[in-house]
């Protein structure tokens, strides 16, 4: 039933996208499109609610369509439908917010199209029951976001973007490729059902998880897969930004997920220390490379990095605890994954639909020509101000939640046999809480730069506050932050039949506790109260404010700043974005980003300002994609020559092909 | 919850009474952390022009954060009420959040100077924060718990014994106690008119009540990172809950002397020490870093360190 209910909104939604294209870019089809979209999105999210709470068993039904002999299987799990919940949410305030801001949108025409069909592709994806379906639908939720990211493709930046997501793309589907065929083995067992019942060698599980982590992790953005990442999210229209680093990324760990934890079979120990060195190493770099930005959306594009390296880390501990029978331990590690995919999804779109808002309002990303904006735009602003902090981890919202349990996770990881984890686990919680503070640290600066101070432009200081559709679509997210930060025990109890599927275990169920506290493992061991803490905060706060204001004096006088007495007018004396993290810059870029700092002093009689020049180097670029686009041009170069042979040389080339094939299956067999 | 926020003033005074007769000065009086509350709360509040709605709340909820987290922390006896509703790690991120809300508004005004305060403060927090809880993992780890509550009846019970891990969160932890206090060396807390300053340049802005609730949370904050310690560990004289009232009143006046230590020592190394240079601060703090990871990586490797 939640199935079919779920393809006919898939259907709808795909039906909407040549609708788009009969009806152009008019008023009405901007109406229609995001409107449908957004209905078709609630009713398959209440499909995907009611499937996980009620903890239907799995549905799975075959399509006619496809590979003749094969069809399109589709299933629908408790894995599934918890994904289906994260897109179709992320989908459906994208959609509510979309019915506001895509008023604006100057390129409506290559917008709309695409739109439904990749929330199409993306719930289709997570549906998929065999290789080919999931491949398919993987295909078309890669072109369609490509599409969308090439909507303003007369900007040259936006072009570079769509070029290096597709070359990615392209190359994470071939690794999805070879892993499904390497899982479908010689007989093809194309369904994942097959796959399941077929158990894999060890030294193909291997190849299988190299592959899922490499295909899936580059769609993700794992460091060093993560280059395309910063360039494509910032590039598309802000809800599509929104829904590609909220929803698309999960979608890839949804990928990873089902192939290592479902498909391969018996994990070996070290699969779990290939995942966490990944994890780790990307959760610091992301936001280390956020920290350099000052582009608003690429920064949000960089968290998203680091969030997902804070997954992987969630999930390389389960893959740990699991490999050694710890079950419950696993269950808590591989909750604390997925509450945070749950989590990320939340704020991520309501901070990529923020910048929009911004954009929308002042046409600027960078937040060095912004500032102020707390005056013009006072709600937006606010809940600009709950995404911060959730995402910071900062209590009582719900970025807290999940990191906290990640950390009760791996303390409990001293009990693991094996060595290399026992030094390793230790080093990823430090780079955990390294990330954690320097979160806290670049969202001070976006916050700050953008929304307080004073304007540093004509266009900030003229902005208007943003429209009601798009305000509510953020407070419907803010609220949501909100509610799983306070009460996450029982969005931590909704998360237990996936945990069930996959691990074989679950957390104990946390909504009979007292006060809706979450406990983990045991209340002597750790328990974490957000709604107590949350109540305390306000308690503590009111009664502050109420007996100042009742005891001491309520005068207030507006004045100039006072700024120790050498106030300057000009809103450029102000910390810019790139003044802010000049001392992290300092401590961590010298290392991580080749960080330089000189100043140009112009000769004595040049009337020029000195310049101070701050360097910065991508490492991971220079070091790895800079040679491989070198290395490619050649290897074009010279297989250019082929193109000019005689008839008779090719006649060579293609007996010596022969022949060595030949030779090779002689030897084979 | 009312004690901490009765003693930290007081506690306040009493270290720059110390440093004052450290250096042989007559200091001020005791009580005069009061009178200034009293003064500043009369005080009608002077606002930037360009000051916004955030700029006045964030007093209220830095004060909120922060004094949430310090009744958490067991002064004189454990169990206190609602003691579970957040362990070490939550209360750590209130004092972060009490720091997250004090960086923005330092950046609210648009002045050279706030800016200059919060981007140092975030700079420090991000080094001080990792190193915080690589010393919670040590002490969860050695405990079994972070809840503050029963790490406290752990340390006082015979099973700890000495261990080399312990000794290294210590150190660990009393360093990423000055610098998230802004003590010297990492920075100074009795001016604002130093160019390597972090904290005062953040509050330059504020005035009236809003300044005197700042003031407070600092003074709650260094006595929650006090109590923190004395806790951790010098656990004696903390009663468990059912304790009667003779021996509460014991409990009180260890705490009482634990603090008259803290403050004394905390003095005494203040007077003794330069202020260092702010860009080696980040030494320092990697430093109480990697002594944090390796307490921890000790536990992970072998239970008896």
């Amino acid at each position: 039933m939640t199935l079919t209910s779920v393809l006919a909104c898939a259907a709808v939604l795909l039906a909407l996208g040549p609708l788009a294209v009969a009806l152009g870019h008019s008023r009405v089809a901007t109406r229609l499109v995001y409107g449908t979209s957004m209905v078709a999105s609630a009713v398959s999210l209440a499909a995907a609610i009611v499937h996980l709470i009620g903890a239907v068993v799995p549905e799975s039904i075959t399509l006619p369509v496809g590979v003749p002999w094969l069809g399109a299987h589709l299933r629908i799990d408790a894995l599934s439908a918890f994904f289906l919940l994260v897109v179709d949410l992320g989908a459906m305030s994208a959609s509510l917010f979309a019915l506001g801001y895509g008023r604006h949108e100057t390129a409506a025409g290559r917008v709309l199209p695409f739109y439904p069909a990749f929330l199409a592709g993306m719930t289709l994806v997570v549906l998929a029951d065999d290789a080919f379906t999931y491949l398919l639908s993987w295909e078309f939720m890669s072109l369609t976001s490509w599409a969308l990211v090439m909507s303003h493709h007369r900007v040259p930046d936006n072009v570079r973007a769509g070029y290096v997501y597709l070359v990615m793309a392209s190359f994470g589907t071939l690794a999805l490729l070879l892993a499904f065929g390497l899982l479908a083995g010689p007989d093809g067992l194309y369904t994942f059902s097959q796959m399941r019942g077929a158990h894999p060698s060890a030294a193909l599980g291997a190849l299988v998880l190299i592959l899922a982590l490499v295909g899936a992790g580059s769609k993700a953005g794992l460091v060093p897969l993560h280059v395309w990442l910063p360039l494509a999210h910032p590039a598309a229209p802000s809800h599509v930004s929104g829904l590609m680093s909220g929803v698309m990324t999960k979608v890839a760990v949804y990928g990873f997920l089902r192939i290592v934890f479902d498909l391969a079979g018996e994990p070996s120990w070290w699969w779990s220390i290939v995942v966490l060195a990944f994890a780790g190493v990307t959760t610091v770099m992301g936001v280390l490379y956020a920290l350099m930005q000052h582009d608003l959306k690429r920064l949000l594009a960089y968290h998203t990095v680091e969030n997902i390296g804070i997954i992987f880390i969630g999930l390389g501990l389960a893959l740990a605890f699991k490999t050694f029978g710890m079950d419950f331990a696993a269950a808590l590690a591989f909750t604390a994954a997925l509450l945070h995919v749950f989590n990320h999804s939340l704020f991520k779109s309501l901070l990529f639909f923020g910048a929009g808002a911004v954009l929308g309002a002042t046409g600027e990303r960078d937040m060095e020509h912004l500032g102020g904006l707390i005056h013009r735009m006072p709600q937006t602003a606010f809940v600009f101000l709950i995404g911060c902090v959730a995402i910071s981890a900062l209590p009582p919202l719900n970025g807290f939640v999940s990191e906290w349990l990640t950390f009760q996770a791996i303390l409990l990881s001293p009990q693991l046999p094996a060595w290399g984890l026992k030094l390793l686990v230790p080093a990823v919680g430090a780079l955990l809480a390294l990330a954690a503070a320097l979160a806290a640290a670049c969202f001070v600066k976006a916050y700050g730069v953008t929304f307080l101070g004073r304007p540093r432009t004509r266009a900030a200081e003229a902005a208007a506050e943003t429209d009601r559709y798009s305000l509510a679509a953020m407070m419907l997210l803010a609220a949501l932050c909100l509610f799983a930060g306070i009460l996450p025990g029982f969005f931590i109890d909704a998360l237990a039949p996936v945990s069930t599927a996959l691990i074989g275990a679950h957390m104990p169920a946390q909504s009979g506790s007292q006060w809706f506290s979450i406990v983990p493992i045991a209340a002597s061991r750790s328990s974490y109260d957000g709604l107590l803490v949350f109540m305390f905060m306000i308690i503590s706060g009111t009664l502050a404010a109420s007996a100042i204001h009742r005891l001491a004096s309520d005068r207030l006088r507006r004045a100039p700043a006072w700024d120790c007495g050498y106030p300057d007018v000009s809103p450029t004396t102000q910390y810019s974005a790139t003044s802010f993290a000049q001392p992290i810059r300092r401590v961590f870029g010298t290392v991580v980003f080749r960080a330089r700092e000189h100043v140009q002093v112009p000769p004595p009689g040049d009337t020029r300002p000195a310049r101070l020049i701050a360097e910065l180097h991508d490492l991971i670029w220079d070091a790895i994609y800079a040679p491989l686009v070198v290395g490619i041009g050649i290897a074009a170069d010279r297989l250019n020559r082929l193109q000019f042979l005689t008839i008779r040389q090719f006649l060579t080339l293609v007996f010596c092909t022969l022949v060595v094939l030949l030779l090779v299956l002689a030897v084979w067999s | 919850m009312l004690l901490v926020l009765l003693l930290a003033p007081l506690f306040t005074a009493f270290v720059r009474k110390v440093k004052a007769r450290l250096l042989r000065r007559q200091g001020l009086s005791l009580i005069q952390p009061y009178r200034d509350l009293v003064r500043l709360m009369r005080k009608e509040v002077v606002l930037a022009e360009s000051a916004s709605w955030l700029f006045r709340i964030v007093p209220y909820l830095i004060f909120a954060a922060t004094w949430v987290a310090a009744s958490l922390v067991p002064t004189f006896r454990t169990g206190l009420l609602f003691s579970w509703s957040a362990d070490l790690i939550a209360i750590i991120a209130l004092i972060g959040s009490g720091r997250f809300f004090l960086a923005l508004a330092g950046m609210d005004v648009g002045t050279s100077f706030g800016g200059i305060g919060s981007s140092r403060e975030v700079m420090i927090a991000s080094l001080a924060e990792p190193a915080m809880i690589m010393i919670v993992f040590t002490l969860a780890l050695i405990a079994g718990s972070t809840q503050l509550s029963t790490i406290a009846a752990f340390m006082t019970s015979p099973a700890v014994g000495l261990r080399v891990s312990l000794g290294l969160a210590l150190i660990a932890l009393v360093m990423v106690a000055i610098a998230e206090n802004g003590r010297i060396p990492i920075d100074n807390p009795a001016t604002h008119l130093e160019l390597t300053m972090v904290h005062e340049a953040m509050v330059l802005e504020y005035s009236g009540r809003h300044l005197a609730l700042i003031e407070l949370s600092t003074w709650l904050k260094l006595i929650l990172y006090v109590s923190l310690i004395g806790c951790l560990f010098a656990p004696w004289g903390i009663e468990s809950a059912g304790a009667a009232l003779p021996t509460l009143a014991v409990g009180v006046a260890a705490y009482v002397g634990k603090l008259a230590i803290g403050g004394f020592l905390l003095a005494l190394f203040e007077t003794s020490i330069a202020k260092m240079r702010v860009f080696r601060v980040p030494e320092f703090l990697g430093a109480a870093l990697m002594l944090g990871l390796l307490a921890t990586l000790l536990r992970f490797v072998s239970g008896s360190f």
